[in-house]
């Protein structure tokens, strides 16, 4: 690919305060324009400490982030976070949790009619127009998480970074989420990088594959998914990969032998794509 | 209607009379509590008592009729309407200091650590300790019973925020500095509304200290209000419309913290 790094980490080295031994280290990672990156491993690895330094949420113990070149040093307008919770403000209605933040003072500045037009056309986007005034409380769990995709779209991210954001849905809206995150990436050409415990889930929407373990954690595999969507199509090309990334989990990974069954378990459950 | 529209409308339409029916059990018992009250009242002061002792000045009848010649004067209204008054003011106050300090609180380990034994110690003196100082400080009027209301009304508000801000959801802090939020738009957007319902509790349980100790407050040096009327009642020797203000006074008392209950649901439901 030609396509320019948008957002990069590299030597990237992180510690939790207080602790023996690093959770990852030299860790190197990006992810271009138009691009879905998965990064898949076992729980407990760091995949979250990751997006969270990505994001400039925490700062690594060593290496540095950067986007466009330029280093990230704190949360930055231009990337957007969406959590594995949709962390949806509960006195706000739908509406106004999408707008939320598009009017701090470090975002870019917007007069009132553009942030409104940006809040519809997100709403638009994740086909929540008609619920614009009902508070979270209102919504399912998975209009509660296109809710807030929403909230990151409207602020025309160049990157999304993800936090397992469907992990907690149930097997069909996180199929439908999926479909959306696919269509969001297209129509906005965004870099997209989503952590997920879920190969199905990496094999279904990935462009490339980053196989997180070790302790301290590294990058122990990558795969390059040259397979156009939908997906649902090329079961055996993606099998004999779902094989290799789950050879490559039970061989690298140094946790006790029940995370790894669980890991397992987990893949051969859901439905092969 | 589709059947399962049916079954569930029904379905809430039942649990709908269900919860009115428990409201209305609770309300019967409730007023047979307060019914019993006054039978014993009524058995104490006008049943056994002998005509002309001590006890019968209290007379539940004679009251009831003090009571509605009361609510006929438009002076004594004016009394509970001072009362209120200052109320409303120690409880603006109380908020209008005791919201952010609590926030503050909340927010700061390093300020919760060093204030906590100092309000502990505060919280724990009677208001009306205060009564000479604030009278020397403040001169004789509304002035003093102001601070003394404020000064009892601030520590459950300053407590229950900082109590809120600490309990405030992380998701909720994190979604904020996701979004590149400075600290002051994470107090104003995030941790303000978030806590509101902590305030709340905060509030009410002020209104009740405030109504509490407003009547002695106003024993002292003013010439208006419900605690002034108590003494002048005794002054005049008119018990029955001394009894009559005390019902008053903790008919308005109750109502108040409905009141502020009600707010308290009304935002919870929202939520």
């Amino acid at each position: 690919m030609t396509a320019p790094q948008v957002l990069a980490g590299r030597g990237l080295t992180f510690q939790y305060q207080g602790a023996q031994s690093p959770l990852f280290s030299d860790l190197d990672i990006h992810v271009q324009r138009g691009e879905i990156i998965a990064v898949l491993g076992p729980s407990g690895v760091g995949k979250s400490s990751l997006l969270r330094v990505l994001g400039g949420l925490q700062a690594p113990a060593r290496g540095e982030v950067t986007l466009d070149g330029e280093p990230l040093l704190a949360p930055h307008p231009r990337v957007a976070i969406a959590f594995q919770d949709p962390s949806l403000l509960p006195w706000l209605t739908l509406e106004k949790n999408v707008a939320f933040g598009l009017d701090f003072k470090r975002q870019p500045r917007r007069d009132k009619a553009e942030r409104a037009a940006l809040v519809d056309e997100a709403l638009r986007e994740v086909g929540l127009s008609d619920f614009r005034r009902a508070y979270p409380s209102e919504l399912s769990g998975g209009m509660s998480q296109r809710a807030a995709l929403a909230r990151c779209l409207a602020r025309r991210p160049e990157v999304l970074l993800l936090d397992e954001p469907f992990g907690a849905l149930d097997e069909v809206t996180r199929r439908e989420m999926q479909a959306l995150l696919l269509q969001i990436v297209a129509d906005y050409d965004t870099a997209a990088l989503l952590i997920t415990h879920d190969i199905d889930e990496a094999l279904a929407v990935a462009d490339r594959i980053v196989l997180l373990g070790g302790a301290p954690a590294s990058a122990i595999g990558q795969w390059d998914v040259r397979v156009a969507q939908p997906r649902a199509d090329a079961i055996e090309e993606l099998g004999q990969m779902r094989i290799e990334i789950l050879q490559a989990l039970r061989g690298a990974v140094r946790r006790p032998r029940k995370d790894i069954q669980t890991c397992a378990l987990t893949a051969s459950l859901a439905v092969a794509c | 209607m589709t059947a399962a529209t049916q079954v569930v409308s029904s379905a809430l339409g039942s649990a709908t009379s269900r919860s009115l029916d428990a409201g209305l059990k609770r309300a019967a018992l409730g007023s047979l509590g307060v019914g019993l009250l006054f039978v014993g009242w009524w058995l104490v002061t006008d049943y056994s008592a002998a005509q002309g002792s001590f006890l019968a000045r209290f007379s539940l009848a004679r009251t009831m009729s003090a009571l509605a010649g009361l609510l006929a004067d438009s002076s004594f209204w004016n009394h509970v309407g001072v009362s209120l008054q200052r109320v409303a003011v120690g409880l603006g106050l109380a908020t209008l200091v005791g919201a952010p300090l609590g926030v503050a609180v909340g927010l700061s380990k390093t300020l919760e650590a060093a204030t906590t034994p100092a309000f502990q110690l505060l919280r724990m003196i009677s208001p009306l300790s205060w009564m000479p100082i604030a009278v020397m400080a403040f001169g004789v009027g509304d002035r003093p019973v102001y601070f003394l209301l404020a000064f009892a009304a601030v520590w459950p508000i300053v407590l229950n925020t900082a109590a809120g801000v600490r309990g405030l959801d992380r998701r909720y802090l994190q979604l904020a500095s996701s979004l590149a939020a400075t600290r002051w738009e994470t107090v104003r957007r995030v941790v303000a509304p978030g806590i509101v319902a902590h305030v709340l509790t905060g509030v009410r349980l002020s209104i009740g200290v405030s109504w509490i100790i407003l009547v002695p407050c106003e024993m002292l040096g003013v010439t208006a209000g419900l605690g002034y009327f108590i003494l002048d009642a005794r002054d005049r020797l008119a018990y029955p419309e001394l009894m009559a203000t005390i019902i008053v006074i903790g008919a308005l008392g109750y109502m108040l913290d409905g009141a502020a209950r009600g707010l308290q649901n009304r935002w919870a439901r929202q939520n």
